[in-house]
């Protein structure tokens, strides 16, 4: 049944949807109201669950692992200095390959202080061994909650669900929550096979030198490649139950045959769907919504480039000092391609910028003007720097 | 085992059964690769001898994750997990909601760490567990410095030892600060029960960690563990010098009941400061006649040592089969002169 929810309640009551048994909480904007909503679902006995609030979100990360290991199904969700204090914990994690699900609500990181969206903290960890799917809309938001656990249990590694904060998570849509009946056939108990018990004792995390270090490191790395079809075959077992997919690896929305296509994570993807529809360009133009970052779907990728002479990679997040984290990634997939795309990467919407409609037609212009493998902050107002910042 | 026992005739259910029916459970086996005289490898096993195998353990980065668990092997024959150095206390917390959740209740969570995990690094994850009151028993092993890295000064190393980040020289003797009162702290949480004890006392530790795991709640165990190799004291006078400890009154025994002192062993005759220093390297510098510093500091640890002494009541009422003298003496009841 759709019901217009805000996007935190949506995902808090996706979450209790997936029967967690043990939940960790601690605020931080914009995240908070999710936490805040399954904390009154636990208060009004809808939610049958250990609620466990904590004093940092490292303790946060902690306890959820803790519990994860133990056995049962577990939950935590931050944003921003958040993710960054708790980054300790998500190497360690996924590094344990302990199963578990982490709903990061995308603020900018400091300094300077802001509380307003980006992507910066979950592309600082990418690199933590953590599944990364992004969400476009609440409506995917709450699909891939409920994916998530199943993918999670699945692989045995950690998935981390990304929303862009207040973009998503602070707004109204018409959200269709699955019955409980369906989500329960899509996602039975599970039983994590190294659990700690005491009738099967079991060392989790020790000590390794370098005669084993590496193995471990390739094994977890190749656990995430094969990630990707399972991830693929969970968004198709979710439509067939709900009629619904939530984007697979990455979607390509307009004319296949488009000679430029734009990439992008995140919400920015649904601002684009209605321009591409409301305000077409001349020349057609078609989006590639990215929704795995990690694993990255290199295979998926190419095959969406085909044909693509102009490739606009944008992102909300860079690496100062270098540029674009994911349009040097897509580079990366793509050089060994024979015509391979011009990629031209941008940020934009940093630290809560909002990103226009005509945002798009600018990024064409510029990447028409500009020269392939350059990365520019496409919305900075040059005019607001002292003349040595410009 | 009888030889008609031979291992590979029994099912799963009947080794397991086996397993928890032991004489003497032994969670934390023989075989890993503690220093010789390692205290806290000692305190480890006699704590886990009275937990028993119905528990599930964390552990904080140390010695005793490193030395126990070099991959593919392990000593642990309990349940047994390391995260973190600074993150026992929270995941044993998850362990615990979920063992809760699972209707689980009656299997025992234990978090160890030692003192850089416990009074420093994970001093906030600690007093997080304590404050949600998690059915958690956390158990520090005091070696009063960060030894697994190479002996570094922490919270908890007594004032005037020398470590490699508090070494003595011309213009310091060794650390400056004092060691930090952490069960003042914990018992400022108002837990159900508190307690410190001494690897040198292994029945009074036995009973203080049976008495802390039948409480439901969260319980904690500060046991003073000599670091030969730290310390740098004969590997052989481990016992002797936590003996020491507590009989000079330095490292008081004491027994804490929601913030309330409700028990301490006695010290028979205390003994001076300069017995126990004196058989340390940590303290060497104390004992340069020609630097009128070490008097000074020497009376500094006595002045301590005789502050706790008071503050406690510490001083007994003449021989006592529990004092420290008497407990866990070869004659049991401890009255030989």
């Amino acid at each position: 049944m759709r019901q217009a929810l805000e996007g935190s309640q949506a995902i808090a009551r996706a979450v209790a949807l997936c029967r967690p048994g043990v939940v960790a909480a601690y605020p931080i904007t914009p995240q908070t109201h999710i936490v805040e909503g399954i904390s009154k679902l636990v208060a009004d006995g809808v939610m049958d669950c250990e609620l466990v609030s904590v004093e940092s979100e490292f303790s946060a990360a902690s306890v959820a692992l803790g519990a994860a290991a133990a056995g049962s199904r577990a939950y935590t969700a931050s944003s921003s200095q958040g993710i960054m204090l708790m980054s300790e914990v998500l190497y360690n994690i996924a590094g344990l390959r302990v199963p578990m699900v982490l709903t990061c609500a995308n603020r900018a990181v400091g300094a300077p202080l802001s509380i307003w969206n980006d992507q910066q903290d979950s592309m600082a960890v990418r690199d933590a061994g953590w599944i990364q799917l992004y969400c476009a809309d609440n409506q995917e938001a709450v699909d891939t909650t409920i994916q998530a656990f199943r993918i999670a249990e699945a692989t045995e590694l950690p998935v981390m669900v990304c929303v862009d904060g207040f973009v998503l998570t602070h707004t109204m849509e018409p959200i269709d929550l699955p019955d409980q009946t369906v989500v329960d056939a899509f996602l039975p108990p599970y039983r994590f096979a190294r659990m700690l018990d005491p009738a099967r004792p079991i060392s989790l995390g020790t000590l390794v030198d370098p005669g084993w270090f590496t193995e471990a490191r390739h094994s977890h790395h190749h656990a995430l490649l094969k990630a990707l079809p399972v991830i693929e075959q969970i968004d198709r077992d979710w439509q067939a139950a709900t009629g619904r997919a939530a984007g697979g690896l990455l979607e390509v929305i307009g004319p296949a045959d488009a000679p430029t296509a734009i990439l992008c994570l995140g919400s920015v993807a649904s601002t684009f769907t209605e321009v591409l529809e409301d305000h077409p360009p001349g020349d057609p133009v078609k989006l590639i919504k990215l929704r795995a970052f990690r694993p990255f779907p290199a295979e998926a990728l190419r095959a969406a480039c085909v044909g693509v002479k102009t490739l606009i990679v944008l992102e909300r997040a860079l690496s100062p000092g270098l540029g674009g984290i994911v349009s040097v990634e897509v580079q990366a997939t793509l050089a060994t391609v024979p015509d391979a795309p011009a990629v031209h990467g941008f940020a934009a919407g940093l630290g809560g910028r909002d990103m226009p409609v005509e945002l798009l037609p600018d990024l064409l212009a510029a990447a028409r003007a500009g020269r392939p493998g350059e990365f520019t902050i496409a919305d900075v107002q040059l005019s607001k720097l002292p003349e040595e910042d410009r | 085992m009888p030889p008609e026992l031979d291992q590979t005739d029994l099912d799963q259910a009947q080794l397991d059964d086996l397993r928890r029916r032991q004489p003497r459970f032994r969670g934390l086996e023989a075989g890993h690769r503690a220093c010789q005289g390692c205290g806290e490898a000692l305190a480890a096993r006699l704590v886990m001898e009275s937990i028993g195998p119905d528990v599930v353990v964390t552990n904080a980065t140390g010695c005793l994750e490193v030395f126990t668990t070099p991959w593919p092997q392990s000593a642990w024959r309990v349940p047994w997990m390391h995260s973190l150095f600074e993150n026992s206390a929270a995941i044993a917390s998850g362990v615990e909601a979920a063992l809760k959740h699972q209707g689980r209740d009656g299997t025992k969570v234990v978090a160890l760490g030692g003192d850089g995990g416990t009074f420093d690094i994970g001093f906030q994850a600690l007093s997080g567990m304590l404050e949600r009151t998690h059915d958690i028993l956390y158990v520090c092993f005091d070696n009063e410095a960060y030894m697994n890295t190479g002996i570094q000064r922490s919270s908890s190393t007594p004032h005037a030892a020398a470590t490699t980040t508090s070494p003595s020289g011309k213009a310091r003797m060794g650390k400056r600060h004092l060691k930090k009162d952490l069960l003042s702290i914990i018992a400022a949480h108002h837990i159900p029960y508190a307690a410190s004890a001494s690897v040198a006392y292994p029945a009074d530790l036995r009973r203080k960690v049976r008495h802390a795991i039948g409480i439901k709640g969260p319980t904690f165990l500060l046991v003073h563990s000599p670091c030969p190799l730290g310390w740098a004291h004969d590997a052989s006078r481990t016992v002797e010098i936590a003996r020491l400890a507590v009989q000079t009154g330095l490292f008081p025994l004491i027994e804490m009941e929601r913030s309330e002192v409700v028990g301490v062993m006695p010290i028979r005759e205390p003994r001076p400061v300069t017995d126990y220093l004196s058989l340390q390297g940590r303290f060497r510098h104390l004992f340069n006649e020609d630097d009128p510093r070490a008097l000074e500091e020497r009376e500094h640890l006595q002045a301590l040592a005789d502050h706790t002494i008071a503050k406690f009541g510490l001083r007994g009422d003449g021989p006592d089969p529990l004092d420290s003298d008497g407990a866990d003496t070869v004659r049991r009841g401890g009255n030989s002169a």
